[in-house]
């Protein structure tokens, strides 16, 4: 099993960095000791059964696990060296710079406008022109051109898809260096989900990209590199504790992983 | 062949109606009741109506708006000073009651952690206030204007005895249109670096408005009928001035009816009924806003 760094040959420079990570609710452990990094410009997928810790690692990300009464974080998430559960880290601070997609796209009740608007006003963000800011972001997200007649129409009134992409649109207004996305496309159609992808191939040149997903063929059509989760029954006791069993490139895990688990997980034989 | 026949021989639950049987005619006799209950509770409040209506038609007149009661000349008394006394009183209510209310339930629902010992403190406390009888309130409120040295006979003691009253009331309607409002509407704003603060503020609150308002219209409705604490602050029931200010006497249209249903000549009694239905007028207005805002907030989704 390597469940090892990758080395620097391989990851010129990482943008976040997990070190033994475990996960507690309350005083279940969901996940154990994760150790990776995540590559700056690169998409990186969480793959693994339903239950193995996939968006529990990723909240960690982000801090959006604080939420969570009775969730506790162990180990180190360094982002660009400094740890995110650091003393005097401000988390809110953390989720300007490390944005979040879900998994239901969850527009604001308001207009198109107001929900891209909303985060660099909130964040105090000097813009010169918020207008700019808007189309700017539309366009990053691939939606301008379905929505610049309509701005300040209802976001309720777009289509899920429209509603994921306005929800991606709305992230990257603040201009954050990460994207979390925890299963993006598993509420939306397969058109609707190839825009998404072809945006993350797209949104990666300017942001680091962490997606959870379901979808094998998603994940080796997106990502650069793939970690394999799994969690299995802890000693005695019947708590599925997840972890990190595989962290390679993605075309490694794909065509010749070293886990048997992955292997059977990739081709269907598990999970 | 590739093509579906329905499989006739097996129709295994009868999608078909089942005949009435025994159980039906129980649950049909049981709605019978129901609806006689129902008959029941409207005729009782028709008849009611009625009689007040008949015996205040009389007094539905511009008098009743703009005189002051008197002794000597109850045929052309009014209800002026009641009227604005509710007025006022009924606003320092809201000013009381509203951000008192809702920071109290925003607390709990958004900040408070449920083990922690002062929001169960506050909790406890809450239900407390929604159990006290009406006229304690009327207590409390005296015994704090005399301990802060005004007179209890002033409209920021009615307003806080009515404000104390329906606090609960606004807490608790507060608190369901917090939790009505979608976690990931939360989660959304959170993720963009917003502050819990900003978060409530612009978004988990606005999008509970329509409920607080309901309710909390409803419940200022309910203190505008309400006399028993007001009673208690003594002396309102002969004003005849317009209430001025927060420190100035007063008399609501409640108490004027109560004062004026006691004497016994018809005159008071015509005005007693026609003040009734001036102050049931009013509450179904409140009502009517309630329900309005609701709707539209309800189409605005
Ligand atoms: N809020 C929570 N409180 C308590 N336990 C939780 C909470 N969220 C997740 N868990 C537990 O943590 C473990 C991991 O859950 P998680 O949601 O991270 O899995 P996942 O890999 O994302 O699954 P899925 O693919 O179904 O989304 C599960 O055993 C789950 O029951
Ligand atoms: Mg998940």
């Amino acid at each position: 099993m390597d469940t090892g760094r990758i080395q620097a040959s391989e990851s010129p420079r990482a943008v976040l960095g997990c070190t033994d990570v475990s996960v507690y609710y309350g005083d279940f452990r969901a996940v154990n000791e994760v150790t990776m990094d995540i590559g700056v410009h690169e998409v990186t997928a969480l793959i693994g059964p339903s239950g193995c810790g996939k968006s529990t690692v990723l909240r960690s990300l982000n801090r959006m696990n604080d939420l969570i009464p009775g969730s506790r974080v162990t180990g180190t998430v360094a982002y660009h060296g400094q740890d995110i559960y650091g003393k005097d880290v401000d988390p809110i601070e953390v989720r300007r710079r490390i944005g979040m997609v879900f998994q239901k796209p969850n527009p604001f009740p308001k207009s198109i406008y107001d929900n891209v608007a909303y985060g660099p006003k909130v964040t105090g963000m000097k813009v010169s022109s918020m207008d700019d800011v808007v189309e700017e972001s539309l366009r990053g997200a691939a939606l301008w051109d379905e929505v610049k007649d309509k701005l300040k129409q209802s976001a309720y009134g777009l289509s899920g898809g429209q509603q994921q992409r306005l929800c991606i649109a709305r992230t990257i207004a603040v201009k954050p260096e990460v994207i979390l996305m925890d299963e993006p496309c598993s509420a939306l159609d397969p058109i609707a989900t190839a825009r998404i992808e072809d945006l993350m191939m797209e949104l990666k040149k300017d942001y680091t990209i962490v997606i959870v997903t379901h979808n094998m063929q998603q994940a080796a059509r997106v990502a650069d590199r793939t970690a394999f989760f799994t969690a299995e029954a802890a000693e005695g006791h019947g708590d599925r504790t997840g972890h990190l069993v595989e962290f390679d490139l993605t075309t490694k895990i794909f065509s010749n992983p070293s886990d048997n688990r992955t292997e059977d997980y990739i081709s269907g034989r598990f999970g | 062949m590739s093509a579906v026949t329905a499989d006739q021989a097996m129709p295994r639950t009868p999608l078909a109606r089942a005949a009435y049987g025994e159980k039906d005619l129980r649950s049909m006799g049981f709605l019978v009741v129901l609806w006689l209950c129902l008959a029941f509770g409207i005729l009782v409040l028709a008849v009611l109506l009625v009689t007040t209506f008949l015996d205040g038609r009389e007094r539905m007149d511009g008098e009743l708006f703009t005189n002051y009661t008197s002794q000597i000349a109850p045929e052309t008394a009014g209800a002026r000073a009641a009227i604005l006394g509710t007025a006022w009183v009924i606003l320092t209510t809201a000013l009381l009651a509203i951000p008192i209310g809702v920071a109290a339930a925003s607390y709990l629902e958004e900040f408070a952690s449920t083990r922690s010992r002062f929001a169960r403190f506050v909790e406890l406390n809450v239900q407390n206030l929604a159990a006290v009888p009406a006229i304690i309130y009327g207590m409390l409120a005296a015994a704090a204007a005399v301990a802060v040295g005004i007179p209890r006979n002033t409209v920021i003691a009615g307003g806080i005895a009515l404000a104390l009253l329906i606090l609960p009331v606004v807490i608790v309607a507060t608190r369901e249109a917090l939790r009505a409002v979608p976690q990931e509407i939360r989660q959304a704003s959170l993720a963009l670096g917003a502050t819990p603060m900003q978060t409530l503020a612009r978004q988990t609150l606005p999008a509970a408005v329509p409920g607080i308002a309901t309710g909390t219209i409803l419940a200022l409705s309910r203190a505008m009928g309400e006399a028993a604490p007001l009673l208690l602050l003594g002396g309102l029931v002969f004003v005849k001035f317009d209430p001025n200010g927060f420190l100035s006497g007063f008399t609501t249209m409640p108490i004027q009816i109560f004062d004026w249903a006691a004497r016994s000549q018809v005159e008071f009694q015509q005005l007693a009924a026609a003040a009734s239905i001036l102050l049931l007028v009013l509450v179904i207005l409140l009502n009517g806003v309630a329900i309005i805002i609701r709707n539209k907030y309800a189409t605005a989704r």
